[in-house]
């Protein structure tokens, strides 16, 4: 068993480090729903952690728990070794966590480019009345941010839409530039459900690049939901897999494969 | 040119400058709404309150006076100073931002997630305790308002147009007070696009007009948005106040102006800012104009009606108003 603080390398060479985040007994309830039941997990530093389940096993409902989203009603989320005390969704995303969301939640009627201008929003330390009285700084910091943005647009390849409104994008460009404005915001943890849900096989394949290089060029530690287990077996080192709120396996790729209750949850009860 | 011609275009140019304060109310209700989907039924209060307040500043008017003389039997009515109108706006500004403040904490902070129904009823209440609050603090007396601003038409206008016509017309007749207006009204809107387009908060604020959950997402506080377009729309509802009160003293009254902005934004759309400014001029032109050449043949006083009528048949045929897309349901 590893320690809290230790580290290892993969097999292809990346560095994970210690424990980033802990959730400890986290229990959440909507009335008489038990949509997360006293469930523990890690998420260490540099790691690709999935999580999977069956619909409706509670996946969103912990990345809502870890982002601040939902408020549980047991158990404590602790990041970087303290204990969180229980924050807003704004005062987690200031900390560094930034997400993207199953059902896609951009500005619709924003720009690709001003979109993604908002993931910098924590980046601009200006306020309102010292960009009145230092314009000059104000516009060094704009331009700053700018160039920043400039680099995710090509890093996601999305330079031809960059001053295309939202709205008119395909479902799968849109869940691009939400990961390019999760990923303006440099965040130390990026939270991503189901990234790649309704795209096709290449769209799928880019994704997945993209989320190798985030992972491997910016050290982004990333937890993320997905249904594929192909594409989750390819990307993840752990996995936690989920079923009726429960916490049914946890561990690498083929530990979680070769794992009874898992296989049962997938194949016995089919849940779709 | 014939007088009645030069008449017509003078009718047209007050009629524009009535349309500015209709155009400052409607924006105000604008920049809430875009924001946070509540239709502020209290934003022409809020032109009265703070007008009121303004008034009782610079009159150094001790507040509550009424109610602290009732209960400890003494007779304050005065500080017995004056401030003078600059002073005196930036301190009413102070006390439209802690109305923000209250409003949102005290009130909509409990209110998330309500229907727009619900969040309206609660509008209409604020309505009628901001209003029953200024009349405690500063009396309900009709209070006269001086800023500064000088009132009367302007002879220079008149003396240098009235070549344009015969021996019985004297120069258009353009109140200084109304210029004054348009003139603030230009700036205040300038400095407010110019705010929302280029500042972190600007930004914030149009990122919360567009989605909430994702503005959250990028780590933008809802509570302090709101606090700040409850505080632009008050320094709106100053301005608006102000300029109102000006011109015809500083009443409870005032806060009916409120109405005639909703035919306003029917004609604007409710979540444009343009759309407030060119329905405001529209109306406050129409309604004028419409009294010039119709009313005397079906008896005067149109102006009563004539905005809500102009509304109507607008509904009827674009009830998106004029800059908004026309929605279509996706089936
Ligand atoms: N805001 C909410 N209010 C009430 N119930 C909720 C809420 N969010 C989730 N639930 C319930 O909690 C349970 C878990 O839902 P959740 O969305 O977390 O599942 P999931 O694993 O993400 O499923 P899927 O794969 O379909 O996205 C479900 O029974 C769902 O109905
Ligand atoms: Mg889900």
């Amino acid at each position: 068993m590893l320690d809290q603080t230790d580290s290892y390398v993969t097999a292809d060479g990346r560095t994970i480090g210690g424990v980033m985040m802990e959730m400890k007994n986290i229990t959440l309830r909507f009335g008489g729903v038990v949509a997360i039941k006293d469930i523990s997990f890690d998420i260490r530093e540099g790691e690709i952690r999935a999580i999977i389940g069956p619909n409706g096993a509670g996946k969103s409902s912990m990345l809502n728990v870890i982002s601040g989203f939902y408020r549980p009603q047991e158990g404590e989320v602790w990041f970087r070794g303290k204990p969180r005390p229980q924050m807003k969704p704004y005062q987690v995303a200031q900390q560094g966590i930034a997400r993207t969301f199953q059902n896609i939640a951009l500005f619709e009627g924003m720009t690709v480019l001003d979109n993604v201008m908002t993931g910098r929003l924590n980046h601009m330390k200006t306020g309102m009345l010292g960009q009145a009285l230092w314009w000059g700084k104000a516009e060094r910091e704009e331009s700053e941010n700018r160039e920043a943005v400039e680099r995710i647009i090509d890093f996601l390849e999305i330079q031809s839409i960059r001053k295309t409104p939202v709205g008119r994008l395909p479902y799968g460009l849109k869940k691009r530039v939400e990961l390019a404005r999760a990923l303006a915001a440099e965040p130390k943890l990026l939270l991503l459900d189901e990234p790649m849900a309704g795209m096709n096989v290449e769209e799928k394949e880019d994704m997945s690049r993209f989320i190798l290089d985030v992972n491997d060029e910016f050290g982004t530690t990333i937890a993320l939901i997905e249904h594929d287990m192909g594409v989750v077996m390819d990307l993840s080192d752990r996995v936690v897999v989920m079923d009726y709120g429960k916490k049914i396996g946890d561990g690498t790729p083929d530990e979680v494969r070769s794992n009874q209750q898992v296989i049962d949850a997938y194949l016995g009860v089919s849940h779709d | 040119m014939s007088a009645d011609f030069l008449f017509g275009i003078e009718v047209i140019i007050n009629g524009l400058m009535a349309g500015v304060l209709y155009a400052l109310v409607a924006l105000g209700f604008v920049l809430i709404y875009k924001a946070s989907g509540i239709f502020n039924y209290a934003q022409g209060v809020m032109a009265l309150f703070a007008a009121l307040t303004l008034v009782g500043i610079m009159e150094g008017q001790v507040p509550f006076s009424h109610l602290i003389n009732a209960i400890f039997g003494t007779e304050v009515h005065h500080f017995g100073w004056h401030v003078n109108a600059f002073v005196g706006i930036i301190l009413t500004m102070v006390v439209m931002v802690a109305l923000a403040w209250a409003v949102q904490v005290v009130i909509f902070k409990h209110l998330v997630n309500q229907e727009p129904i619900i969040l309206f009823m609660a509008t209409i209440g604020l309505a009628y305790f901001l209003e029953g609050m200024g009349d405690l603090m500063w009396g309900s007396e009709i209070k006269k308002l001086d800023v500064g601003i000088p009132q009367g038409g302007s002879f220079w206008i008149e003396e240098n147009t009235a070549f344009l016509g015969g021996d019985d017309f004297f120069g258009f007749f353009i109140d200084r007070l109304d210029m004054v207006a348009a003139g603030v009204a230009l700036i205040l809107v300038l400095a407010l696009v110019a705010f929302s387009q280029y500042t972190k908060q600007g930004r914030a604020m149009r990122a919360v007009a567009d989605d909430h959950q994702a503005a959250l997402s990028v780590g933008i506080s809802l509570n302090f948005i709101w606090v700040l377009v409850w505080s632009l729309a008050g320094f709106v509802a100053l301005v608006a106040g102000v300029m109102w009160g000006a011109k015809s003293g500083v009443q409870f009254s005032l806060s009916l102006i409120a109405l005639k902005a909703l035919p306003v934004l029917m004609l604007g759309g409710f979540t444009s800012i343009p759309g407030a400014i060119v329905g405001g001029l529209i109306i406050g032109v129409g309604e004028k104009l419409f009294e010039f050449l119709i009313g005397p043949m079906i008896g005067g006083a149109t102006e009563n009606w004539f905005a809500y009528m102009l509304a109507l048949v607008f509904l009827v045929f674009r009830p998106q108003g004029m800059f908004g897309e026309k929605i279509i349901e996706r089936v």
